[in-house]
């Protein structure tokens, strides 16, 4: 049984169809990258994957658990982490995690805050008000918060999306270190370097439809090799330092 | 129930964090209220009757539009909440999905009855007395609690459907204006007719008069199934509103 199975999902508002039959699979403990521009119909993938929003026809199940008709189970295996963060700006960092810890009923809700606190690296900020987070900071939090209760299947919609480049790779050292946990992530970028960093295996969702899905190098192969340019280098500084101390000892 | 709680307790975390809430509801009726007493009070007397103690009787008008006014903060909440994808995470976790929107009622209740505390407090300074007992009491709180309930429901519905956080506050503006058109500050008597026909005949004179009989240990008439009816007539309505488009919405 795959973590996330998905087939012929589809959903229209108004006349606008936004998902039209898409179907793929996430096995444990990988991590898949939805890979779309803006308006692909992202966000609308995860929302009825988290239960948020009735599909308009096909199936989404969650560890088995059908996401319309199990709800209540499909969100005691999931957890989300929205396009925008979702911290309370007045709380405390450690505050917002206590807060999640307790409605999911986790036994010691302080002390979970606390571990996870130390593992984002957010300890130092623990009872700063989360408002006085930087971008990174908050993603981080925000991410923090979604791994209360050990969620099985993780989705990050965009999770570093507005990010300076400073937060984007704060936010993707974080994400690497939750796969070491075991956990099944389906993340949503714009960004190809991004699924690249992070994802085990990348769908492109275009026009509603995943025209195509594979690993890198599967998807590498499907494209004719890039073109070879010959462009001037200017050498590094380890490589002059080579260059000179190879010399001396010749 | 316990999730309801733990919601709660975060949003109750907030208004402590910016008492600014309460002293704002609480401030600009009790500057109305040093206004009535002090500026028009002295012209009130002859209609009134010379042993009229008029902070006593204007109180109940002043409770009422504390609570109109706290409310909208409700609304404003609620929008918060919507709009930073706060309410979303709590419908993505296994709590019922009710509990988010029964910690914001409760949480309407509890700061609102702060609130009347507080003014109650200020009006005891200024010379408010009540020869009520315990019963009358316990009957003036709980129609002005039902009251709150009642407009935190009429709340609720832009908090969840408004585009704007102004949308979801301007319901207020109306209600707060209501006890000006009612007994709360001037006998109905003295007005035009056409005016005090729609005084006598909307919800707020036969609640002001309910609490003020309470309060001042005057017999309670027929007027309190009135108010009473009012408040759950209305209540109801929105309840069913509310209910509909927080289930109605995708999140
Ligand atoms: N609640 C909604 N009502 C109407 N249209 C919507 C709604 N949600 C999303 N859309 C439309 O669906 C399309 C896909 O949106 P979305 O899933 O948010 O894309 P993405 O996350 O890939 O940027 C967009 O054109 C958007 O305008
Ligand atoms: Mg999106």
């Amino acid at each position: 049984m795959s973590a996330i199975n998905v087939s012929g999902l589809r959903k229209s508002f108004g006349s606008q169809t936004v998902l039209d039959g898409v179907s793929f699979a996430v096995e444990h403990g990988e991590v898949f990258a939805l890979l779309g521009s803006n308006g692909a119909g992202k966000t609308t993938a995860i929302k009825i994957l988290s239960t948020l929003l009735p599909a308009g026809g096909g199936t989404a199940e969650v560890c088995g658990f059908d996401v319309a008709k199990q709800a209540r189970k499909a969100r005691e295996a999931i957890s989300l982490t929205g396009q925008f963060a979702a911290v309370d700006d007045i709380l405390t960092g450690r505050e917002n995690l206590i807060l999640v810890a307790k409605l999911r009923g986790v036994k010691n809700p302080a002390q979970a805050a606390d571990s996870l606190l130390d593992r984002f690296g957010l300890t130092d900020a623990a009872n700063k008000r989360a408002g006085t987070y930087s971008g990174g900071m908050t993603r981080r939090l925000d991410i923090a918060m979604s791994m209360l209760g050990s969620p099985k299947v993780v989705f990050l919609d965009e999770p570093t999306t507005g990010l300076d480049p400073d937060g984007r790779l704060e936010v993707w050292k974080t994400v690497k270190e939750l796969v070491g946990s075991g956990v099944t992530v389906l993340l949503t970028t714009q960004y190809l370097e991004e699924a690249e960093q992070l994802a085990d295996v990348i769908a492109i969702l275009r026009g509603g439809k995943i025209i195509v899905s594979g690993t890198l190098d599967e998807l590498k192969k499907l494209f004719p090799p890039a073109k070879k340019e010959y462009v001037e280098k200017q050498p590094t500084l380890e490589e002059i330092f080579l260059a000179v101390t190879g010399r001396e000892g010749k | 129930m316990s999730k309801t709680g733990v919601l709660f307790g975060r949003l109750m975390r907030h208004i402590l964090r910016s008492p600014d809430t309460i002293i704002t509801v609480a401030m600009l009726p009790i500057a109305m209220m040093l206004l009535f007493v002090y500026v028009f009070g002295g012209a009130m007397k002859p209609s009134l009757g010379e042993n009229v103690n008029y902070v006593s009787y204007m109180l109940p008008g002043i409770l009422l539009i504390a609570i109109a006014s706290g409310t909208s903060y409700t609304a404003f909440r609620m929008y918060e909440d919507r709009e930073k994808g706060i309410f979303q995470r709590f419908a993505s976790m296994p709590i019922p999905r009710s509990a988010a929107l029964w910690a914001h009622v409760l949480t309407s209740l509890v700061s609102n009855m702060i609130t009347v505390a507080i003014i109650f407090a200020v009006a005891l300074l200024m010379g408010f007395r009540s020869s009520a007992g315990i019963l009358e009491w316990l009957a003036a709180i709980g129609i002005l609690a039902l009251f709150t309930l009642t407009l935190t429901w009429v709340a609720v519905v832009p908090g969840i459907t408004a585009k704007t956080i102004d949308g979801a506050s301007a319901f207020s503006y109306p209600i707060i204006f209501l006890p000006f058109i009612s007994s709360a500050f001037v006998p109905t008597e003295t007005m035009p007719a056409a005016v005090r026909w729609f005084a006598e005949n909307q919800p707020v004179t036969s609640i002001v008069n309910t609490v003020r009989a309470l309060l001042n240990g005057q017999t309670v008439g027929s007027e309190i199934w009135v108010a009473l009816a009012w408040c759950v007539g209305i209540g109801a309505a929105f309840w069913a509103l509310a209910v509909r488009s927080y289930r109605g919405r995708g999140w």
